[in-house]
Order: C-alpha cells, then sequence, then structure tokens
C-alpha cells in the first residue's frame, strides 16, 4: 500500500449540486503522484477522447485543485490548480502557495475535482467529510479583500455553530475568484490569501465559468501518515537548514531581481520587450524595502525562505496599496513592462491585480501590448476608450485593468489575453499584429528574457514547453538535469514550492518521496518512464487544442518574433536569439523527448510508456502535419 | 533573562514578527502526536487578516483560572515548568477550562476526547527552537518572573485587530 496519501477525492458536480468521494488507485498514485502529474491523467481519462471539442469555459471542462504526497511535509505547501487551460486548450500544472492544500490533507482528501456548472454563483465548504455546496450571491462581484473578509468570517461562525465543543475555531483556508474570474477573464487566477495565485492556465476563468466563487476547507486530521517518519524530519531540517544558509531570497525575495535582472543579466521587460535593459536605481530592492514593506517575511505552511514581504503605500496618490514584496515577476511586468520605474506606482497595479484577481504576468503583459499598439498608433485613443496609454502612467494602466477585469470597452478584447487579442484585433485593422504578442502557445512568457543568453531560461525553455510561456516548467536539456521540465513536473505533482530545492543534492526530492510514500522511486526511473509519460500527455493534449484554435508545432513550437529581434541597448546590445542554434537545440529536444521531426510524440515512446491510445488519438494530428 | 533548566519558564512573544509559517504547529504536533497536525496543535497560528498572522497559546496565568474551572480536577500546574498539564484520562472534555480562559486558548484533540495545553514541552519548547532557528524569533524561552502574563491571555479575534491596526493602520478596519 501506498502511504502519504489520502487516497481519495472529493468531486462536486455543480449542475447537479451532488458530492461524492473518489477512490484513488495506488496504481495510478504511483505512476502519477499527484497535482500535475494526476491531473493530467484524470483529464486525459475523462476528456482525451473528446478533447478538441471541449470548451475550457464550458461546464464540460473539469476544475482540479490538486495536493502531493508531498504537500505539507516538504516545506513551503501549495495546491496544483488544473483543467483544460482556456490560454493554451492544453493542460497546465498552475501551483499556488498557502495552506489550502494542507487543511485538504487533513480534511481526508487528496484533492478535489468540480464538474458541470451551477446556475447560482455558490461556494464550497468543507469540514472533513461535511460538505456542503453553499449561496454565494453575496460574494459576486466582491474583491479579494473584501471576498476573504466575508467568507473568513461567515466560515469560522459556521464551524462556531456546528462544531461548538472543540473551542474557538481558526479560520478555514480559501481559493477563490475576484471580478476578473467572474467574468471569465482568459488572464484570471485562483488565488490564496490576499496576493497568492494559481496564475499561469487562466484557471480562475474556469472556476467563473461554473460559478465557482471560492472553495473552503478545513481539515482536523493529521496529515496522511508517512512510511518513515523519522527520515521524514531528518529531511525536513535538511531543506530548511539549507534554506537557513541562503541569504538571497530570504532577505530580499525574488524583488532582488527588479533591478538585477533589468541592469545586469538584462533579461527583464521593457515596453512590452522593445528592451531588455534598464539601469534605474529607483526600482532596486532597497527602494521597495524602505519606501514599502511593512512585514520583512511572509511565509506559507512550514515555508523556511519566507521570500514573500508584506508591502504597503503609505503615502501619496496610491496610498493604501497592500500587497507582497512584490515578487519579480509582478514588479518586472506592472514595472518596466509598462514603462513604471516607481515601487509606490508598482505596488499599486499589483495590489490592484490581486484585488481584481488577475493574473500579473498575463495581464501586465497584455497592456504592454496594448501600450506598444498606441505607441505605434494602431490602436487610437478612441479605440481605448479615451485612455491615453502613455509608457508610465500607473493610473492609465490601472483604469485599463478594471477594464478588462470587468470586460468592458477595449477590456472586453484584453479579457482575452494576448494570443486572442492580437488575432481578434489584427482582423479588425487588417495588420498582422503577432510580432507583437510576446507569448508561446496562448501563454504570456514569463520575465525572463532568452536574448542576452544571461538569465536561467534556454532558447527553447518557452517554445518548446508544454506549460508555453510558463518560467516555472521551461524545456531544457538534458532531460534529467536540475532544472529540466520532467523535474518541474515533479515538484508540480509532489506540489511544494520549487524555491526551497536550491543548492540541495538532487536526489534529495526523490528520497524525501520514497520516506512519505514508501515507495522507491529513483531520478532516473522518474525521467525515463513516469515524468516522460506526464509529458507525453499534456503534450499530446497541447497539441489537440480547443474548438477556437490549436497549435501546429512547426509554427508554434518558436520563440516570439521579438526574441529574434536584436537588443537595442544596454550592456548586451544587439544581442540576440540565433535561429540555426535555436532549430538545432529543439531537433535535439524532440529526439530526447521522444517526438517526431514535427514535435509530435512518436508511436514508438507512446507505446513504450503503455500510451496506446494516446497514439491512437495522435495518429490523426501526425496525418495533418504530413499533409 | 534567558531560563535555564532548573526553574519555571514562560515563552516571551513579540507577535508582530511572525511570518506565519506554522513552523511551530509543525513542530508541536510532531512533538506531541508524532504526526504533522496542525489542529492538534498546542500552538495555533491565526490568519484571522492575512499579513497579520501570530502563534496563539497558554500564557500560564498566574490565577491559572482554567485549573481552578476543572471539576474533575484533570489539571494541574508543573511544579518545574509551570505549565498547565492536562491528565488526558480524567479530562471528561467537558470545556469549561476554554471559558475560563480570557484569550480561550484550550482547543478539544481533533480526535480525542480531552482538551488539548502547552505543556512548554517539559521545559525544552519545541516552538521557540524552531521558530529562533529560523531567525523569526517571535518567541522566545525566558525564566519565568512574578509577573502579569494574564495579559498575554487574549482572544484571537482581539490579537488580530490590534496587530493588524498596527500593520496596516486605520484601514484595516476594512478587513476585520
Amino acid at each position: 500500500m501506498i502511504l502519504g496519501h489520502a487516497g481519495k477525492l472529493l468531486e462536486a458536480n455543480l449542475s447537479t449540486g451532488k458530492t461524492k468521494t473518489l477512490k484513488l488507485d495506488d496504481e495510478v498514485l504511483k505512476d502519477y503522484v499527484g497535482g500535475r502529474g494526476l491531473a493530467t491523467k484524470i483529464l486525459w481519462d475523462r476528456l482525451g477522447s473528446k478533447w478538441e471539442r471541449v470548451d475550457p469555459l464550458g461546464p464540460e471542462n473539469i476544475l482540479l485543485l490538486l495536493t502531493g504526497p508531498l504537500t505539507g511535509y516538504y516545506p513551503g505547501g501549495r495546491t496544483c490548480v488544473s483543467g483544460k487551460s482556456p490560454q493554451s486548450n492544453g493542460v497546465v500544472g498552475s501551483t499556488v502557495a498557502g495552506e489550502f492544500g494542507v487543511e485538504l490533507r487533513c480534511a481526508g482528501y487528496d484533492g478535489v475535482v468540480v464538474t458541470g456548472e451551477s446556475e447560482k454563483p455558490v461556494y464550497l465548504f468543507v469540514k472533513d467529510s461535511d460538505v456542503e455546496i453553499r449561496d454565494a450571491a453575496h460574494l459576486w462581484g466582491k474583491d479579494a479583500k473584501q471576498t476573504v473578509k466575508t467568507l473568513t468570517k461567515e466560515c469560522r461562525e459556521l464551524l462556531q455553530k456546528r462544531y461548538r465543543r472543540f473551542g474557538v475555531w481558526k479560520e478555514p483556508s480559501l481559493l477563490y475568484i475576484g471580478p476578473g474570474g467572474e467574468n471569465k477573464v482568459r488572464t484570471a487566477v485562483v488565488a490564496a490569501k490576499w496576493t497568492h495565485a494559481a496564475g499561469y492556465g487562466g484557471y480562475g476563468a474556469v472556476m467563473g465559468s461554473k460559478r465557482l466563487k471560492a472553495v473552503a476547507v478545513k481539515g482536523t486530521g493529521p496529515l496522511p501518515e508517512a512510511a518513515d517518519m523519522r527520515k521524514v524530519k531528518r529531511y525536513i531540517k535538511k531543506v530548511n537548514d539549507n534554506a537557513y544558509d541562503s541569504p538571497l531570497w530570504r532577505r530580499w525575495g525574488t524583488g532582488s531581481g527588479g533591478y538585477e535582472f533589468g541592469a545586469e543579466t538584462s533579461s527583464e521587460p521593457v515596453r512590452n520587450w522593445q528592451g531588455e535593459w534598464h539601469n534605474e536605481r529607483s526600482y532596486g530592492v532597497d527602494q521597495f524595502e524602505n519606501r514599502t514593506w511593512v512585514k520583512q517575511s511572509w511565509s506559507d505552511f512550514g515555508c523556511p525562505t519566507c521570500c514573500l514581504k508584506v508591502a504597503m503605500v503609505k503615502s501619496g496618490k496610491f496610498k493604501g496599496a497592500i500587497t507582497d514584496n512584490p515578487d519579480y515577476e509582478m514588479q518586472a511586468y506592472l514595472g518596466p513592462n509598462l514603462g513604471i520605474f516607481t515601487p509606490e506606482e508598482n505596488v499599486f497595479l499589483t495590489a490592484l491585480a490581486d484585488d481584481l484577481g488577475l493574473c500579473g504576468i498575463q495581464t501586465g503583459n497584455v497592456m504592454g501590448f496594448a501600450a506598444e499598439l498606441y505607441q505605434k498608433g494602431i490602436l487610437t485613443r478612441k479605440d481605448l476608450d479615451g485612455i491615453d496609454l502613455r509608457w508610465g502612467d500607473a493610473e492609465a494602466f490601472g483604469t485599463l485593468m478594471r477594464k478588462i477585469a470587468l470586460r468592458e470597452g477595449i477590456g472586453d478584447l484584453l479579457a482575452e489575453g494576448t494570443y486572442r487579442a492580437a488575432l481578434k484585433l489584427g482582423k479588425v485593422k487588417g495588420i498582422d499584429l503577432l510580432p507583437l504578442a510576446v507569448q508561446s502557445k496562448g501563454i504570456s512568457i514569463g520575465a525572463h528574457g532568452i536574448r542576452s543568453g544571461k538569465d536561467f531560461i534556454d532558447t527553447i525553455g518557452y517554445a518548446c514547453s508544454v506549460q508555453g510561456g510558463d518560467h516555472t516548467s521551461a524545456a531544457s536539456l538534458p532531460l534529467n538535469g536540475g532544472g529540466s521540465e520532467l523535474m518541474e513536473i515533479f515538484n508540480d505533482s509532489g506540489v511544494y514550492c520549487n524555491f526551497n530545492s536550491f543548492g540541495l543534492p538532487r536526489n534529495l526530492k526523490f528520497d524525501f518521496y520514497k520516506a512519505v510514500t514508501g515507495v522507491e522511486l529513483t531520478r532516473q526511473e522518474w525521467c525515463d518512464t513516469k515524468a516522460l509519460r506526464i509529458l507525453q500527455l499534456q503534450r499530446a493534449m497541447l497539441l489537440l487544442g480547443g474548438p477556437d484554435l490549436k497549435w501546429n508545432p512547426k509554427v508554434h513550437d518558436d520563440n516570439p518574433p521579438r526574441f529574434y529581434e536584436p537588443l537595442p541597448s544596454g550592456p548586451h546590445k544587439g544581442k540576440t536569439t540565433n535561429r540555426k542554434e535555436f532549430e538545432s537545440y529543439k531537433k535535439k529536444y524532440y529526439a530526447a523527448a521522444g517526438w517526431d521531426e514535427n514535435g509530435v510524440p512518436t508511436s514508438d515512446i507512446l507505446r513504450k510508456l503503455e500510451l496506446q491510445d494516446v497514439d491512437r488519438t495522435l495518429r490523426r494530428i501526425r496525418k495533418d502535419l504530413r499533409d | 533573562m534567558l531560563a535555564t533548566k532548573k526553574e519555571p519558564i514562560w515563552i516571551a512573544r513579540e507577535l508582530i514578527r511572525c511570518s506565519g509559517c506554522r513552523k511551530c504547529e509543525i513542530a508541536c504536533s510532531l512533538f506531541h502526536e508524532n504526526r504533522i497536525w496542525p489542529e492538534a496543535s498546542r500552538i495555533r497560528v491565526f490568519m484571522l487578516v492575512p499579513g497579520a498572522e501570530f502563534p496563539h497559546f497558554c500564557a500560564q496565568c498566574k490565577d491559572y483560572p482554567c485549573v481552578k474551572s476543572c471539576p474533575v480536577k484533570a489539571l494541574s500546574i508543573s511544579k518545574k515548568t509551570g505549565a498547565v498539564l492536562v491528565n488526558n484520562e480524567r479530562c471528561t472534555a467537558c470545556g469549561n477550562c476554554i471559558n475560563a480562559c480570557p484569550g480561550r486558548i484550550p482547543h478539544m484533540h481533533p480526535t480525542e476526547n480531552y482538551i488539548v495545553i502547552c505543556d512548554l514541552c517539559g521545559g525544552d519548547p519545541q516552538c521557540v527552537k524552531v521558530c529562533r532557528e529560523g531567525g523569526w524569533n517571535v518567541l522566545e524561552t525566558v525564566s519565568r518572573g512574578d509577573r502579569p502574563y494574564k495579559l498575554y491571555a487574549r482572544k484571537p479575534e482581539e490579537t488580530a485587530r490590534d496587530l493588524a491596526l498596527k500593520m496596516y493602520g486605520e484601514q484595516a478596519e476594512e478587513y476585520l
């Protein structure tokens, strides 16, 4: 028997209002682990045969909130959100920090499966085996902070009333959507606390399409029993001690990147990636710290790193804005990418994205895209409903962001995300706008450029990833290397934070897995078999696509055109991506991953991985690509 | 004054420094239950307002109202540490001690029929250890003096309010 799992899922069908538990097979858990791996398996089994026809924002889609065996054990707890992505039409394992996953496991579930769609707004309340679908009419339209406040109060009162004997109840843990998700904005997040988000994938829109405002869970049991508690304790200590000795993120969070990635590695988006260099002293992490941080270390379950800080603007035009650091991605995408270099303005826009339930990366990307169109005169002030969308004008971008969340005017178009907005607007304007869309397969590129060659993403990182522009799941060779996509699949399937692994022996996470589950798993076995199988399934569903668009790997396994333009300024001026080298690297990657020359998984590899049904389904794709 | 092992101790607390990492809950439940079990932990981190997390645990009031309230004498005071000790067999889970506590700190064990209260781990509190290892230093073991520790036995709603106002100013009213 496999340990470390609850062994069951909670399924809520919002069309019928019925809930039930589903037993999970040991064999499935052994092969797919949890989180991203398990999501891929569930989605393939349930939707694979009709994948192309499933509308990610329709009732057929399935929303998954999954934990993994390492959630709560490996320091830094997370939850993996998945389903068919309204951004890529594939599967994205999108993780969010917080205690939700721990509560879920303590309530006796490895995850929640949400099917169907409700007629009216609801939320799901879970206290161990007591599960209830509750009315959320009073929560619909509420921003992040008001949603958290209202639900925390309401759910504690429920617990207090129903389980009075226990004493005073702590708050349950929440995952929820903001107005962005309610309005099915494709850049909407599934959020936790005030500021945490599962952003990549756009699952806030999926939750909104099901009219599910939130899930609140309180679990009173222990984490599922581990196989070797003595070892688990030892590994926890190892991870902690390693983090305590690594001051970078403990001290500054990833926000140290706001200056460094601009000034030094020259790989930060500046004005929709027209440049990747800035040398703005005002954007130093010390300025963020001294001007905005009201808490130096902010953490989630068991985390020794505390890369998050709490920031608040205390004076001036943006007084009252509260968010985390902001972390590097938010600093970049809601900062230099919009021509903004002032900490308070960046905190304001990041807090606004939180409040509206939007992904700062994806929304910052589409707003940068719009601003460049305005700069070039392609979008007029009239097109923008009167907004003078000049680089650096935080208030203008704030106004636009609200319109996106509410799908008002121009916001309705931009709410489709950069790729779809570029297609639609290009048609209207009669110009090919895709060269200005900095994305890969519908997913905006993370804030790490490849042109200077000084950042951590390889030239094929986004182009060959099964999660497109997701910088936390970039492709690279060797396939079993420390930062490869297969290793990221492990983090997202074990479901813990990948920020507590730096500097540790690569095998530690597998030893940790064995100590928790009792199942032997080597890095080699993971990379040769289990992770490779998950990768093929994700690749297959990505290639099958959806009713509105499909990807042709010959065209779309590429970098955004902007990444082939020379860097216009900075220490790496003139550098760009070498297409020939990129093509040859891509070819090697295809071969290593078991994909044919067109990027489709071969029959050989699929048979070897016992994915015969996938092989059959992909036949028509292979044929289309030959024709 | 730092504590030596031979005298009663107290856990001094600087709540505003809490990162919300909940390592204290993990350490406490591992020590007492050999499981990671947040709701069985004798120290519990509340997050009634995000960013204003804090640990909530026994303050060992000078007059020990919980001990006095127990109808079956299941609670006693450790001579060595000054902690409140629960006799699990004797406890009937009546909940009198919860109501007697000015901070409503004791809570039921989630699966067993007895109350759980911080026992100071017999003099070497595990929560303090992990908190200091991580450098957060919210908690510190000091020798127990003749002081009104009862001041620290406050309801979570009260503490959350104070910390949220301290962090966010009057704007915190919107989140409470």
